[in-house]
């Protein structure tokens, strides 16, 4: 018996998340003693870079080689993972939460006759039944999901469990899947994505700016604080909506959710529909220049200030520690 | 072309949100349901759609009766007929079986729904429908043009998107900016009162990770406030109190 993990990969790098998710199925398997941990790689990537998910605890890497598969194609994935699934006698299925991972593993619940369980934010509890616990109303509460099917699907949150990163190096086995035409049939014409940046949905770190930036001219300073932390910028829906920033980094509500370890709020208000999109941080640093803002009561550390002054001051101070 | 949208009765995004019989059930007090945000842009683009290809559009919520006035505005903004599947939606494979029963019935060209509720976030439904359907399904999706059966779209990935072509039928679970909400007039509220609203019982009982008990967060500390002309000491919380860097 082993724990399968879908692997995702951006320009053949194993995401992070995936490796999180790897994490979590080697913790699940030394609690429940389901055995070792199987990882998928669909598509083109380098040996080194396959052996490299045992680091986060996978004994074995099954590498479908189908260059096809290096872009996200929905029903080709999905077919892929039942393949794999079943061929390795698997009953829990690990992956991380994004957007592919949401739209895979919902075909893979039907495929598979497994019961799927999103946002998951730590190991299930398996003491009397499966109850998984996940994250819901926009990280504003949490509730205990019991899953009734043998087979088990676990989309699994951001931060949900520390990288394991002592892991040995995976046995790497090629492995087949059949794949016919109607897996295909929608095609990826072209892929944009923001580039030499880190990604928002998967920083560590993030910086963002609200209304009270006064205008696109200004970012120059988020971005130079950004930069000087390897965070990715995010900014709040207004700023979005006027187009001051792209739609991508909206943070909020009906935005990306982030759940880096540090987050850093610049004129940013803290509208409640911001704070959804924001609440699963681990820190919380909040810049703004009126002391009644709502967002200093979600903050763990506030400064009340003129952003214009105080980021740049921000920054030198960090180049001068980092 | 006839379209199908699917729409959740939720919780406004400014609600507060607290739990009541000993944490097993969301406590409605005081709470207004909206038609979900995401859904909404659904509605929009599935209303635009319509009026430009001609053909049907159907407004679906599987809740109990309390969801009416949601789906009553949904046919104020366009929808021509509704359907309520007559229960709680207890998880997101109950949900799924319903919809693809009703939908398969109905040969339906398009289905749109939001990308997910924003009570449970699970984002799930709109893959799981289009594997009971044996239609391919696409999510979050930002934009979706038709052009005769070839459908554009694009889709949201960390930190940028794809553009992708299918053909229908299919499924896509939809988020801003594929439309513009729409905000009911006087003439479509006056029009829904007497626009179809049938209620149909579910297919099946079957639940597969249905939530057992609910708890909120912990309680947020008191926020540490820094001097404006002492940054050092934000740094310094950082790196050795938060230890972040």
């Amino acid at each position: 018996m082993s724990i399968l993990v879908y692997i995702e990969q951006t320009e053949g790098k194993v995401k992070k998340t995936s490796l999180e998710a790897v994490s979590f199925a080697n913790a699940l398997a030394a609690k429940t003693g389901e055995g070792e941990v199987v990882a998928l790689a669909l598509g083109t990537f380098s040996e080194a870079e396959l052996a490299g998910i045992g680091t986060a605890g996978a004994a074995k890497v099954l590498h479908v080689t189908d260059p096809r598969l290096s872009e996200g194609v929905i029903q080709a994935h999905s077919s892929a993972v039942a393949q794999a699934f079943k061929k390795v006698g698997a009953k829990t299925l690990i992956l991380a939460k994004s957007s592919l991972g949401d739209a895979v593993a919902a075909r893979l619940s039907i495929k598979l006759g497994a019961g799927l369980v999103s946002n998951v934010v730590e190991l299930p509890n398996t003491s009397s039944g499966y109850l998984v616990k996940r994250s819901i109303f926009t990280g504003k509460a949490f509730a205990e999901a019991s899953i009734s099917t043998e087979n088990k699907i676990l989309a699994v949150k951001k931060n949900a469990i520390d990288l394991k990163t002592d892991g040995a190096p995976a046995t790497i086995e090629t492995f087949d899947v059949s794949l016919d035409a109607s897996d295909f049939a929608s095609k990826i014409i072209s892929t944009e994505r923001a580039t030499g940046e880190v990604l928002l949905p998967e920083a560590d770190i993030v910086v963002s700016g609200g209304r009270g930036m006064k205008g696109p001219e200004n970012w120059g300073m988020i971005e130079e604080l950004a930069k000087t932390l390897g965070a990715a910028t995010g900014c709040s829906k207004p700023v979005s909506d006027i187009g001051w920033r792209p739609h991508h980094e909206h943070v909020g509500q009906t935005g990306v959710k982030v759940a880096p370890s540090l987050y850093i709020a610049i004129g940013i208000s803290g509208a409640i529909q911001h704070l959804a999109g924001v609440n699963s941080s681990k820190n919380i640093v909040v810049i703004n220049k009126d002391p009644e803002a709502p967002f200093f009561k979600a903050a763990d550390y506030g400064i009340v200030g003129d952003a214009f002054e105080i980021v740049p001051k921000l920054t030198e101070a960090l180049k001068a520690e980092l | 072309m006839k379209i199908l949208v699917c729409i959740t009765h939720v919780p406004d995004t400014t609600s507060k949100i607290q739990f009541t019989a000993n944490n097993t059930k969301f406590d409605t007090t005081g709470v207004q349901f909206i038609i979900g945000p995401y859904d909404d842009y659904a509605l929009a683009r599935a209303v635009e759609l319509r009026d430009q290809t001609g053909g049907t559009l159907t407004a679906l919520n599987v809740g109990e009766f309390e969801t009416e006035p949601t789906l009553r505005k949904a046919l104020a903004i366009g929808a021509d007929d509704a359907i309520r599947i007559n229960s709680a939606p207890k998880d997101s494979f109950f949900v799924a079986k319903q919809i693809a029963h009703y939908a398969k019935a109905g040969g339906y060209d398009l289905i749109l729904m939001g990308r997910e509720s924003i009570d449970f976030n699970g984002g799930m439904v709109h893959g799981m429908v289009g594997e009971l359907l044996g239609m391919p399904s696409f999510s979050p999706v930002m934009k979706l043009e038709i052009e005769g059966s070839k459908v554009k779209m694009a889709r949201e990935i960390e930190g940028g998107k794809e553009i992708l072509e299918a053909s229908l039928p299919l499924i896509a679970g939809c988020q801003e900016p594929i439309a513009e909400w729409k905000i009911p007039n006087m003439r479509g509220i006056m029009s829904a009162r007497t626009k179809p609203l049938n209620v149909v019982e579910p297919v099946s009982q079957e639940t597969q990770a249905e939530a057992s008990s609910y708890q909120l967060p912990p309680a947020k500390g008191e926020v540490k406030l820094i001097d404006k002309d002492n940054v050092k000491e934000l740094v310094r919380l950082l790196k050795n109190e938060a230890k972040v860097l």
